[in-house]
């Protein structure tokens, strides 16, 4: 990106492209993420007791794909309300209190998600 | 050209009651709001959601609290309300992640953009997250 001279960017903040293509590839992450667990809830032998279900998400290859659904998951949240707040929310200190708020909530949910991954 | 040219309206300041009523509301439309607000309603009930993760998953102990709070509540919240909110939330999950398809489906095919399949495909994914609510919400509370 040129940012000098008679063709220098003078518009647009340029993160468009990357809140787009991120937001969709998020979203492939956490619809093959509801695919496998489907798969498993119903092609697992015996009753859907505490056995069964911790015992999915205890398996490595599922930690891996839980923990970076739960970073997916933050990361398209937070593209999909800024532009909630963007859209509906005109006074810029507001937007910024809300977009501070939408911050914290979604790394408390990483935080907390993650840690109860970690000790199964 | 001023004359037989119709003024068209101007929203300059949409009011919320007055103007948004007004609007004519396509298939396509209500896919799109409907996406937003289910997109939201799962941000804010983020927190509650993980508190399912951690209850299902944790202990054979927390199993029991997380499947005891859907028959008999959860602190002042009654179990049917749980139920109630977790089949709000099995709705968002569903319509946002058809919706959600429909957008890559147009995204990869650009043939998709017309007025056609926006209609179509946005019937679909609103038809199909409402069915599949249906069934599971009538085994979440027990019809079957």
């Amino acid at each position: 990106m040129t940012d000098y001279g008679n063709k220098r960017t003078i518009v647009g903040a340029h993160y468009g492209m990357r809140d787009w293509l991120s937001q969709r590839v998020t979203a492939i992450l956490m619809v093959l993420f509801t695919i496998a667990l489907i798969a498993q809830v119903l092609l697992k032998h015996g009753p859907l007791g505490y056995d069964l279900w911790a015992g999915i998400f205890a398996a490595q290859w599922m930690k891996f794909l839980t923990f970076v659904v739960i970073l997916a998951l933050a990361y398209h949240a937070w593209v999909g309300m800024r532009n909630i707040w963007m859209d509906y929310i005109k006074p810029v200190g507001l937007r910024l209190v809300l977009e501070v708020f939408t911050i914290v909530w979604l790394l408390g949910c990483v935080g907390w998600g993650t840690q109860v991954l970690w000790r199964l | 050209m001023t004359d037989t040219a119709k003024k068209r309206p101007e929203f300059r300041n949409i009011n919320a009651f007055k103007d948004l009523t007004t609007y004519r509301m396509t298939a396509a439309a209500w896919t799109s709001i409907l996406h937003r607000a289910s997109g939201a309603v799962m941000f804010l009930l983020l927190p509650l959601v993980i508190w399912f993760f951690d209850t299902s998953v944790s202990s054979e102990v927390s199993f029991e609290r997380f499947t005891s709070a859907f028959s008999s509540g959860l602190g002042i919240v009654p179990g049917w309300l749980l139920k109630l909110v977790s089949l709000g939330l099995i709705w968002g999950y569903l319509h946002h992640m058809f919706a959600g398809i429909r957008h890559l489906i147009m995204d990869i095919d650009h043939h998709a953009v017309n007025n056609q399949f926006g209609k179509t495909s946005g019937l679909t994914a609103i038809g199909l997250a409402i069915v599949l609510t249906l069934l599971l919400g009538a085994r979440l509370f027990g019809l079957y």
